[in-house]
């Protein structure tokens, strides 16, 4: 069975997209002719502006529908794939109390200037998103969710006196890469201050952030955009109390 | 209340009204009791202190600072400083300030006759500062005669947030041409934990722009001029939220800017700032903003974020009810009062909408003179435009329906990009066309006597007494550190600001706080 195909609008095969966009010249004629240019520029082809408006002085939005010749090689796609199983809830809580035996400490934090607490409290809080609920649900986690604009050595220090499992670091302001940036600050200041048995795994989140960089940037674990506390869970389950059971836990 | 269309039990009501008088008592009297240095520092810039320090540290702060050093916070800035203005000969704060800052200057708390020159000296400079705002109020008042208000309720609300304030101005008379009667500039990220306030123009902010007396000053009049060239009167909105809450409020009322978010309990729910120094801030920016006749914008939109909509929907009207109360101990009289709420509830729960119409209209009934603020929904659009755009639609329906007073237009690419220039062409269609379609209906929209809507506003009232009546007993200070509100818990001895705030000594004196409560 081929795994080549084409976008479907009512027919297999025949190629239709939609797509919308404003350009920064007046209404009119030539305005039109300008869209149909960039559609046939990105491939379609016929292109049909099926809407074009006026918006304020000198810009046009336009709507436009039309055919692609592009093939998608489906079997040609790479994405990075999840190397933990997504467990529910009672999963989780039963694989903590069967392996670790007591609860498991996350402790959580926006660091550095970022005054964003949403991503932080969409996995912690017990409210959740979408539809799933935090962290701090979980009856065998115990969750300390220290809100937002926490100093690097407040955070340090607060881990390791409650004796914290995980780190949870949320960055959503990327301005000039400070989310790289606290990151290794935070990383660098949790190596200095504490052995690497007793060191909790660390993990940060944000919209914006390579999932790959784990390594370079000295954390455990990334997580991008769409991540649910379910999938945190699940990942710290598998990294602290999975088959392969990190000395730290063995450590107590 | 003259229409009662929720069938609403007026004793009932009274009894919350009464509960929230009582909840928030103590507060006032611990804000009437405490000064912070943020308050201070207010009390500098209406006496005329400005401009700061080659490396960015405005001169109030740096007096302020001083002044602590020498004799602590209690007795208030202004018998110190003044006290030591005598002294030096100079009549210019500013100066003093400079000086202080270079340890030339000593401060002490007089007695006697010294103290009350200070304090005389201290009520002059103070009242030039609040005759000021007179002024501008009253040029505000000439501004919306000559231009005349809105044609319709509600307002229509925009945001711009660009970070440069000289990005904003050309997109902020943008939003008006396209419909805007209020532009709010959103803040820099993080400002709110700033313990002071930006000086000058500013062209670089996070996901906002800051709050300078500056950008006040250019945006102000950026949309004075397109208020004449549109012959409407285009409000401005900013925030007097975070640990400089009475200096923006200050410069908001010098400035004539026209509403202000001020919530009682954001800073301390969601910055997790010090619940005593939110309330001390909080009381003097009210009294500041009520004279200045400017309207309030209250956060409740912000715990629906967190909280379920449906079951904390009690919460909003708790916190409604005791933002009214601070709000009118403050001075501020019903039209200024715009209490938040939001279209937040889930909508893939059955009958979500009459959820939602059901808390509008209580909302609506318990505070008919107020010009509440209806908050668009933002939790639930997930980046899918098309049915973001429909959830906005029904969310601008049920603002009509319910005849709110001024109304936020939502985006459908919340959650995906900052608006681009076709979302809010696009938000703006939506709101134009459900405006016109059925701007009046609120007129016929009447809730069948004891249908649902009815049943369920009933419900929430009855959720929010029983609430308020566990507040009463528990104090509300504690109530904040259970996490009562949007589940976050706030201890009263925690939080950032801490430090700024100090009880007043005997002999405090704060000439700004004599002249404001003097009406």
């Amino acid at each position: 069975m081929s795994r080549i195909v084409r976008p479907y609008g009512d027919t297999t095969g025949d190629g239709m997209v939609q797509l919308s966009f404003t350009l920064p010249v007046a209404s009119d004629r030539r305005a039109e002719g300008a869209a149909l240019q960039l559609a046939a520029k990105m491939g379609m082809d016929p292109a049909m502006v099926v809407h074009s408006r006026p918006i304020g002085d000198g810009y046009t939005f336009f709507v436009v529908y039309g055919r692609v010749n592009h093939l998608v090689d489906v079997d040609a796609v790479q994405v990075v794939e999840r190397d933990f199983p997504v467990l529910a809830a009672k999963e989780v809580n039963a694989l903590v109390r069967r392996r670790l035996r007591r609860k498991l400490v996350v402790v959580g934090a926006c660091i550095g200037t970022d005054a964003h607490t949403v991503g932080i409290d969409a996995i912690l809080n017990v409210k959740g998103i979408a539809g799933e609920k935090g962290l701090e649900s979980y009856r065998e986690f115990r969750v300390v969710n220290m809100g937002a604009q926490v100093g690097v050595p407040d955070l340090v220090e607060r881990a390791a006196a409650e004796r914290a499992d995980a780190v949870l670091v949320s960055q959503v302001v990327t301005q000039r890469d400070a989310h790289m940036h606290n990151t290794r600050e935070m990383s660098a200041a949790f190596r200095e201050a504490l052995p690497a048995g007793r060191r909790p795994l660390l993990v940060v989140g944000g919209p914006r952030f390579d999932e790959l960089m784990a390594a370079e940037l000295g954390v455990d674990r990334i997580f991008g955009r769409g991540t649910t506390p379910r999938e945190v869970a699940s990942y710290l389950v598998h990294a602290l109390a999975g088959g392969t059971v990190r000395e730290k836990v063995a450590a107590g | 209340m003259i229409a009662n269309k929720l069938d609403l039990d007026r004793a009932r009501v009274r009894q919350a009204r009464q509960l929230a008088r009582r909840a928030g008592k103590p507060v006032v009297d611990l804000a009437r009791s405490h000064t912070t240095v943020a308050v201070e520092r207010a009390v500098l810039r209406l006496a005329g202190v400005s401009g700061a320090d080659p490396d960015g540290i405005p001169w109030v702060n740096r007096l302020v600072d001083a002044v602590v050093a020498d004799v602590g916070l209690g007795y208030g800035v202004a018998v110190p400083a003044f006290h030591a203005l005598a002294a030096s000969g100079t009549h210019d704060l500013t100066l003093l300030a400079q000086k202080a800052a270079a340890g030339s200057v000593r401060f002490e708390a007089p007695g006697g006759s010294a103290a009350t020159a200070a304090r005389r000296a201290a009520r002059k400079a103070v009242a030039a500062g609040i005759r000021q705002i007179d002024r501008r109020r009253a040029e505000r008042e000439r501004l919306v005669t000559r231009y005349g208000d809105p044609p319709r309720r509600p307002w229509i609300y925009l945001i711009v947030a660009t970070g440069d304030i000289y990005e904003d101005i050309p997109q902020a008379q943008a939003a008006a041409r396209a419909g805007a009667d209020v532009i709010a500039v959103i803040r820099s990220t993080g400002q709110s934990l700033l313990d002071y306030v930006p000086d000058g123009a500013t062209r670089e902010g996070f996901a906002g722009t800051y709050a300078t007396q500056e950008n006040f000053r250019l945006m102000r009049a950026a949309l004075d001029e397109t208020s004449r060239e549109l012959r409407r009167y285009v409000r401005l909105t900013n925030y007097a939220s975070g640990l400089c809450m009475p200096e923006i409020a200050t410069l908001a009322g010098l400035e004539r800017l026209d509403m202000m978010l001020n919530d009682s309990m954001y800073g301390i729910l969601f910055r997790d700032i010090n619940p005593v120094r939110t309330f001390v801030d909080q009381r003097f920016s009210r009294q500041i903003h009520a004279r200045a006749g400017i309207i309030i914008n209250t956060g409740e939109d912000n715990y629906l974020t967190t909280a379920d909509a449906v079951d904390e929907a009690h919460t909003v009207t708790v916190s409604q009810l005791l933002n009214e109360y601070f709000a009118k101990e403050a001075g501020l009289e019903d039209w200024q009062l715009g209490l938040g709420h939001a279209f937040e509830i889930n909508p893939d729960l059955p009958d979500s909408f009459r959820l939602e119409l059901a808390h509008a209209l209580l909302a609506r009934e318990l505070f008919p003179k107020a010009p509440l603020k209806w908050m668009p929904p933002t939790k639930h659009m997930t980046g899918d435009v098309f049915r973001g755009n429909l959830l906005d639609g029904f969310f601008n329906l049920a603002g009509t329906m319910t005849g709110q007073s001024i109304l936020l237009v939502g985006m459908m690419t919340e959650a995906v990009v900052t608006p681009w220039l076709s979302d809010r062409d696009t938000a703006l269609a939506n709101v134009r066309y459900v405006l016109g379609a059925c701007g009046g209906l609120h007129e016929d929209f009447v809730p069948a006597p004891g249908g649902f809507i009815q049943r369920r506003a009933h419900q929430v009232l009855d959720e929010s007494v029983e609430l308020l009546r566990r507040i009463v007993d528990d104090g509300l200070l504690e109530a904040i550190g259970a996490g009562t509100f949007g589940i976050m818990k706030r201890p009263a001895d925690g939080g950032k600001g801490l430090a700024g705030v100090a009880r007043h000594e005997p002999d405090y004196y704060n000439p700004a706080t004599e002249i404001l409560e003097e009406r």
